[in-house]
């Protein structure tokens, strides 16, 4: 399969789209949990409960269809091959505890992949939107939207008092789980994350490094969560993220300027040895390449690189992950392969930008 | 530093909630936080899941533990009738079974969630239309009451008024719901 292909088909329009602060902020997620109140929790449920429910929401795709996100497909986990499973992971379309210990999960897609519902995860529904750039509210309203259709069709268990029963006490209430992932180069060069992530943390949330663990992110991405789902509305809880995302914004904006003062030169040094590696190298590993994509990506969004799209270090984090490159090398392939592999496919994706921006 | 539970490896975990002040630290190496039920994402790169962190929390917290007598003295263990999870496979699982558990396990449950969840203990967010008659109806009256002692305060009492009939009418809805509904 040519590699544009392959693009047009692995990469969802979070990747692809530009959205509101899309120089630090890759994506937005929202995430509603929500239980069937005729069935057990997915911890204890029976293998026919669960497949109840999937057929369950089977019969009600057939019936109706929801007319904001159009048809929406149904994948059953135990009907997937292991790397398809992979890939969607890697997505973040489904979660690695639904493709490995959901035996009797499955998801559901909307076409462009903004919306996707899991099945008999932890909880037995987990609406998910995944939106480009920072628009929170934009995603809470389509998961919203969503959860009212679902919610005319099936009796959740909801309690006047508690809100939306989960199957784990740290979601229940709104079952919200609000994320925003960010790129935050400029506050690891200036060696400020040690102080912000605890500050973050006082009030109530969370930061992870999504490709790697504590403050040691891969790429330096970071994504931010709340820890609190009863007590506040759910717009509150986005309201809040927003604000203390918005505080982490104009921090790692003023920590880009002071490095352009400060260190201009070595930094520009820093960005195209990082570009070379990228357009050049034969066998790399994903640290090194996630490293170098950080760097060239900064050195876009600071204006050093011109004529390569800034989308691109969104799909490559995506697309060098080890499920993509077996699927796209059309089978399974040993950690030394998939360094090669990695490679070529960085330096082909990096060919058809510079073509593309020679062109015009 | 030295994990806190085997006291022998290095930690290689570390761990700090701090939720409106109240501040629980963490250490643990490799292999007990692994035992402790963390699961590390299947492909090795991604970090902890946050739920799977719960279990441990919540059996290190002192004011949890059951009493330590002999198993012969134990009162009775709670137990969910629908789904019959007991309260020490909910401390070991941190999932509950069913809907019901909530229920069931209230009384244990209520200190935990507030930790949890930065003191709240009630749910003030979206509601399912369907089910949510009555409870919209009542939300709506308590606002409207909360609405009505400010216009006191302020003597508007024009405005008052109207807030008071309009409170009348939702109480009046909201009786006849309930006579017909059950």
């Amino acid at each position: 399969m040519s590699l544009e292909r392959f693009l047009n088909q692995a990469v969802s329009s979070w990747m692809s789209k530009d959205g509101p602060d899309s120089d630090i902020v890759l994506s937005s997620r929202i995430r509603l949990a929500r239980n069937l109140e005729a069935y057990k929790f997915p911890t204890v449920f029976s293998h026919e409960e669960a497949k109840r429910i999937i057929s369950d929401m089977e019969n009600l795709l057939r019936q109706e269809t929801m007319p904001k996100f159009g048809p929406m497909e149904l994948l059953k986990i135990d009907e997937m091959q292991p790397l398809q499973k992979r890939v969607l992971v890697e997505k973040h379309l489904i979660s690695p505890n639904l493709a490995e210990e959901s035996p009797y999960g499955a998801v559901l897609l909307s076409e462009n992949e903004e919306v996707s519902i899991m099945v008999n995860e932890e909880d037995h529904i987990r609406i998910q939107c995944l939106f480009p750039g920072l628009q929170l509210a934009e995603a809470l309203e389509a998961a919203n939207e969503m959860d009212d259709w679902l919610e005319q069709h099936l009796q959740y268990a909801f309690d006047e008092k508690l809100g939306y029963l989960t199957s784990c006490p740290t979601n229940v209430g709104t079952g919200l789980r609000a994320s925003v992932m960010m790129h935050l180069p400029g506050l690891i060069l200036t060696h400020q994350m040690g102080r912000i992530i605890p500050a973050i943390n006082q009030l109530g949330f969370v930061v992870r490094g999504i490709y790697g663990e504590g403050s040691e992110a891969l790429g330096n991405i970071f994504q931010i969560s709340n820890q609190i789902t009863l007590g506040k509305a759910e717009e509150d809880i986005c309201r809040d993220l927003m604000g203390v995302v918005s505080q982490i914004i104009s921090q790692e904006r003023s920590a880009r300027e002071a490095l352009r003062k400060t260190s201009n030169i070595q930094l520009e040094d820093r960005v195209f040895r990082s570009l070379g590696v990228l357009t050049n190298s034969r066998i790399i590993e994903s640290k090194e390449a996630a490293r170098c994509l950080s760097d060239v990506r900064l050195g876009i969004d600071m204006g050093y690189i011109e004529n390569i799209s800034k989308t691109i270090l969104n799909e490559l984090m995506i697309l060098t992950q080890p499920g993509f490159l077996q699927q796209y090398a059309g089978g399974p392939l040993r950690p030394h392969e998939r360094d090669i592999r990695r490679a070529a496919l960085i330096r082909e994706r990096f060919q058809m930008e510079f073509k593309k921006f020679g062109e015009e | 530093m030295i994990c806190q539970e085997c006291n022998q490896r290095p930690a290689a975990l570390h761990f700090t909630k701090i939720v409106n002040g109240e501040k629980t630290e963490v250490h643990l190496c490799e292999k007990c936080a692994q035992e402790k039920g963390e699961m590390f994402m299947f492909n090795g790169e991604a970090g902890l899941s946050f739920n799977n962190l719960l279990a441990g929390l919540l059996n290190i917290d002192p004011s949890f533990k059951q009493p330590s007598q002999s198993p012969f003295h134990q009162e009775e263990i709670l137990q969910c009738q629908h789904c019959s999870m007991t309260f020490p496979q909910f401390l070991k699982v941190g999932r509950f079974g069913c809907a019901r558990c909530y229920e069931t396990f209230q009384d244990q449950l209520k200190p935990v969630i507030r930790r949890l969840h930065g003191g709240n203990w009630a749910h003030n967010g979206k509601i399912p239309k369907r089910i949510g008659g009555s409870i919209h109806l009542r939300k709506q009256i308590e606002e409207l009451k909360h609405n009505l002692r400010e216009s006191i305060s302020r003597e508007e009492f024009e405005q008052a008024a109207s807030i008071r009939d309009e409170i009348r009418q939702l109480e009046k809805r909201l009786s006849a719901s309930h006579e017909g509904g059950e």
